[in-house]
């Protein structure tokens, strides 16, 4: 039945959105850390989606949206001159974080945005289903 | 034609534009929660031609009475994809504004053909009660 499909679908809207902003909080806490080796640095991570096709749109599932695979931003960290970090190396050099805050914060509130719009889904389905049960009431 | 038959006749009209609505709700929602989906394209059901065909096809049969189900097949070869006001960087044609204007005129019009249903399903309620 197409309208209850509809709940699950926004169900996994909402899923991969929590993932993004799962993410993103832990890309923003760990901004700050600092690293003595580049490879030992912290990256920004994101999710991949991809969409589930259902069976009206030609794909065999039911439809939504999934989280593929977490990737690390590609950038290169910044080297910074913090000789008396107990973390930096001979030279007096730390491996800073490649988090860039601002496009964090715009991803949080993107990821916000799409989830706020995939509770708006919830509710008028919600508000159809019951409109449509309530046809057979008693009157 | 027997009791049941002649509800079926009655109803089964309402029940395949409920269907055909709910399903477009279901695409448009799908659309929007694919809106940050790298590489997803926007679609839709096309009412209009599947109406089309259906018109065609009761001309053929000389307006001999027609199936009013409407089939998984004939939904999707109506299916079309939204061409985007403007181009994105990850390929994704999903316009957040469009599809939620979209998606409420969906919800509505789901509305509209319940209040259809609703006046059948009340006249024969009244029928059977004989008022």
């Amino acid at each position: 039945m197409a309208l209850s499909d509809i709940l699950n679908i926004a169900g996994s809207g909402m899923n991969a959105q929590v993932v993004r902003m799962n993410t993103t909080a832990s890309n923003l806490a760990n901004a700050g850390v600092v690293s003595t080796t580049e490879a030992g640095a912290f990256r920004a991570r994101r999710p991949v989606f991809e969409a589930i096709l259902s069976s009206i749109s030609g794909g065999a599932d039911q439809g939504g949206v999934r989280v593929t695979e977490i990737i690390s931003d590609g950038s290169s960290p910044k080297r910074v001159f913090e000789p008396t970090n107990p973390a930096s190396d001979e030279e007096g050099y730390v491996y800073a974080s490649n988090v860039n805050e601002v496009a964090e914060l715009i991803e949080m509130l993107d990821a916000s945005r799409a989830y706020q719009n995939n509770v708006e889904v919830v509710t008028a389905t919600r508000n159809l289903l019951s409109s449509t049960l309530e046809v057979l009431k008693t009157r | 034609m027997s009791i049941l038959g002649k509800y079926e006749s009655y109803l089964g009209f309402s029940q395949a534009a409920l269907d055909i609505k709910a399903r477009r709700v279901q695409v448009i929602s799908e659309n929007i929660i694919n809106a940050s989906t790298p590489n997803y394209r926007a679609k839709d059901i096309n009412f209009e031609k599947i109406l089309g065909d259906r018109l065609k096809q009761a001309e053929l049969n000389d307006h001999a009475s027609v199936n009013t189900k409407i089939s998984s097949r004939e939904v999707q070869a109506s299916m079309f994809y939204r061409i985007p006001l403007s181009p994105s960087v990850d390929n994704n044609t999903v316009e957040i504004g469009v599809e939620q204007a979209k998606f409420g005129q969906a919800t509505s019009d789901y509305q509209a053909s319940l209040q259809f249903f609703e006046g059948k399903v009340s006249s024969l309620f009244k029928a059977i009660r004989g008022e």
